[in-house]
């Protein structure tokens, strides 16, 4: 049966699914030039998860000191461990002070510097010359840099007209038979209502999937829709293997503590008390980078030194500094250890694990958004009307490590240059908009129609639970082989549960049990994408730690994993080595 | 006995752009999300269209809110 005309069509020019960071940066562009665009979001804009950066943005403004696009380009490239495209780099490194100036005009407040420019602070892995030593890059306002960048570009947009529909999850990509991309199924929360959003240009911006994991920094929303909706559609992920984990998010919680706290003195210590990093990172000690840090303490944990009854975190002691620094320079850090960990920090040490963090991988895009396929020998073939920017995408800048504050100029820049390739495709578009086909939308209808009639299902809490552990316990930090071949085993028998998941609640209006049910679907791509990758790559390189393979191997693993949902089948292709302009960045060890 | 749909509603406004929030959101709804009477509910909704740093601040007792239903909703968010 054809159940097409039951949905309303809803049409504009551009779709952009997300009201992050990404997604505010390219409806700008799109609703400046005139166009009908609407933004698709979860939750209200500015509660996306964007609202919790607070370390800043990079720009080589050089406003405190001398700085430049091709150093910030050469760490990012390092960063990567040399799997980030350097053509992607090269562009984003350029455009970096472009788009934080925009910024600023759009109305965001940065600190500023006495002569009036904006104040910028050094940041991990961020150098001058080519990785000689710190350099100030990261731009800042106080702590609430991703609160005041989206509140100066979500009222930049209402100016512009965007039109917002909040409170409704897109659903399903939509693609036509020649995989031309049509636009998103849709649901209103508030009425349980599904409408079809046509459009001649759909951006995904729906962010990360921290949610994954048992333990991660991010908040309860991000759960990989885009990637999900993508996977559905026949698009691959790319490079899923490369999880950012930060050293210290609370035990149990999640929740970050910044790398601040080690820099105002804190301890990391095992369970026999021991000051351990002075044993992997003898010089930086606790101040080593971040997959450093998080290395060491899963080995510690690993080799039965971590603490509790379960030997399964390590301490961060500040009970040694004085009481004042505590309470005058950390403050917001004791609010979340009293809440969250129960202890406060004067008297107690902080219970931490290494936390999944950022999602390196994604859809994969070129540097204009425009979202890409490997067919035929080729790397670069275009989805017609598909894009994707933020962390739902790879461009890839980050490769295989990100660095601290690229990711929001990521979003800046990538949101904007989606955006405007989606002006100029669009224009060179006919006017009308293309054929729905028949059956367009049977696969949302009939993933709706399942979870509604599902019987003796499986209970949605307890299935994300289980999936989290798995991703957890068998795809962490470390990576052992044995456990990789259980984790793929073991995420499929989950995945079983996650096909018949059952939801009691059969309401139509606000129904989260539902909700929930639906992003599950999405959850568990990333997860089978992520693990399957991480078994796949028999080296260790940036996030990526395997025990069996450590070192670097760039004569067989130079190169970008893809993952297809169809028979969770692998591919890969080259990384991009050739910048736009300057010389390559040659291959060398990453040390710091 | 509140309305269904009031309360879905009020869930899916409990999720946050900052973890901390979450959390202390699904706290409270283990703890109180069977019991809360009409009032709780307007008072949790008007807490809930607070902006992310605002309500964590309150939470954390380092920002204080001068009406009293409201502050006996951030009692309880404090408490658990
Ligand atoms: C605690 C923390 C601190 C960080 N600090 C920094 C920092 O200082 N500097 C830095 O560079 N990076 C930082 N990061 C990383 C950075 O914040 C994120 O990578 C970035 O904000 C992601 O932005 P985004 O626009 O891609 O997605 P988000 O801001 O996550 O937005 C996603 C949007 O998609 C919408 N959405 C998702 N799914 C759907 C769906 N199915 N239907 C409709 N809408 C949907 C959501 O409603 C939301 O509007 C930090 C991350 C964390 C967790």
């Amino acid at each position: 049966m054809n159940k097409n005309t039951n949905l309303t069509i809803r049409k504009f020019d551009a779709i952009i699914v997300g009201a992050g960071g990404a997604g505010l940066r390219a409806a700008i562009q799109l609703s400046e030039s005139g166009l009908k665009t609407a933004v698709i979001s979860k939750v209200f804009p500015t509660r996306s998860h964007t609202v919790a950066a607070q370390g800043g943005v990079a720009a080589s403004l050089g406003n405190s000191e001398e700085d430049s696009w091709q150093w910030h380009m050469y760490d990012t490239v390092k960063g990567s461990d040399w799997l980030g495209d350097q053509d992607a780099i090269e562009f984003m490194c350029r455009k970096a002070n472009e788009v934080v100036v925009e910024l600023e005009h759009y109305g965001m407040p940065f600190d500023r510097l006495d002569n009036g420019k904006i104040y910028q602070r050094p940041f991990g892995g961020h150098m001058s010359n080519f990785g000689e030593k710190p350099v100030r890059r990261a731009c800042a306002a106080a702590d609430r840099t991703g609160h005041a960048m989206l509140h100066a570009m979500y009222q930049r947009n209402v100016k512009a007209n965007t039109q917002f529909f909040v409170e409704w999850m897109a659903l399903d990509l939509v693609r036509d038979g020649e995989g031309q991309v049509l636009g998103v199924t849709a649901m209103e929360m508030e009425t349980g209502e599904v409408v079809m959003f046509q459009a001649k240009a759909t951006l995904f911006a729906t962010g990360g999937a921290g949610r994954i994991y048992y333990s991660s920094t991010n908040a309860f929303i991000n759960t990989g829709d885009g990637l999900g909706m993508a996977a559905r559609a026949g698009i691959p992920l790319e490079d899923m293997e490369f999880w950012q984990f930060h050293p210290t998010g609370v035990a149990g919680a999640g929740v970050l503590i910044t790398e601040g706290v080690r820099g105002e003195g804190g301890i990391l210590r095992n369970s026999a008390g021991e000051r351990f990093m002075e044993r992997y990172a003898p010089n930086a000690k606790d101040l080593a980078s971040r997959d450093v840090v998080s290395r060491a303490m899963a080995t510690e944990i690993k080799e039965g030194r971590g603490c509790g009854p379960n030997k399964d975190y390590l301490l961060l002691d500040l009970t040694h500094l004085d009481p004042k620094t505590i309470m005058q320079r950390l403050p917001g850090i004791r609010d979340i250890s009293i809440q969250f960990a129960g202890s406060d920090p004067i008297k107690e040490p902080i219970p931490v694990v290494p936390t999944a963090h950022y999602m390196m991988g994604g859809i994969p895009t070129n540097y204009h958004g425009q979202v890409v396929l490997s067919m035929d020998g080729r790397h670069d073939v275009v989805v017609p009307g598909f894009y994707a920017a933020g962390e739902c995408a790879c461009a890839s800048v980050h490769g295989a490590n990100r660095l601290g504050t690229n990711s929001l100029l990521d979003l800046l820049v990538f949101g904007k240059s989606a955006g405007e390739a989606m002006v100029e495709d669009i224009k060179a578009m006919p006017t009308a908009h293309r054929e729905l086909a028949q059956g367009a939308f049977d696969k949302t209808l009939a993933r709706l129609s399942r979870l509604e009639s599902q019987k003796s299902g499986a209970n949605v809490h307890e299935v994300g639970l289980a999936m989290r552990r798995v991703m957890q316990d068998h795809c962490g930090v470390f990576r052992f082989p044995d456990m990789l071949a259980q984790g793929v085993a073991r995420i499929i028998e989950v995945e079983q549960q996650v096909r018949v998941t059952e939801v009691k609640d059969k309401s139509q209006v606000f129904n989260t049990a539902r909700l929930e049910a639906l992003e599950l679907d999405n959850l568990i791509e990333v997860a089978k994408a992520t693990m399957v990758s991480a078994e796949a790559r028999r080296e260790s390189r940036g996030a990526q730690a395997r025990e069996d393979y450590p070192g670097r191997d760039d004569a067989n693993w130079l190169k970008h994993t893809l993952w297809y949902r169809d028979g969770s089948r692998l591919d890969y292709k080259p990384v991009q080595m050739k910048p736009l302009s300057v010389d390559s960045i040659e291959l060398k060890t990453r040390v710091y | 006995m509140m309305e269904a749909a009031h309360l879905g509603r009020l869930r899916w406004h409990s999720r946050r752009g900052m973890l901390e929030l979450d959390l202390v959101l699904e706290r409270f709804w283990l703890r109180h999300g069977d019991t809360l009477n009409a009032e709780q509910a307007m008072a949790l909704e008007q807490v809930l269209e607070l902006e992310e740093n605002e309500l964590w601040e309150v939470v954390c007792g380092r920002r204080s809110i001068d009406e009293p239903p409201l502050q006996r909703m951030i009692e309880l968010l404090r408490e658990v």
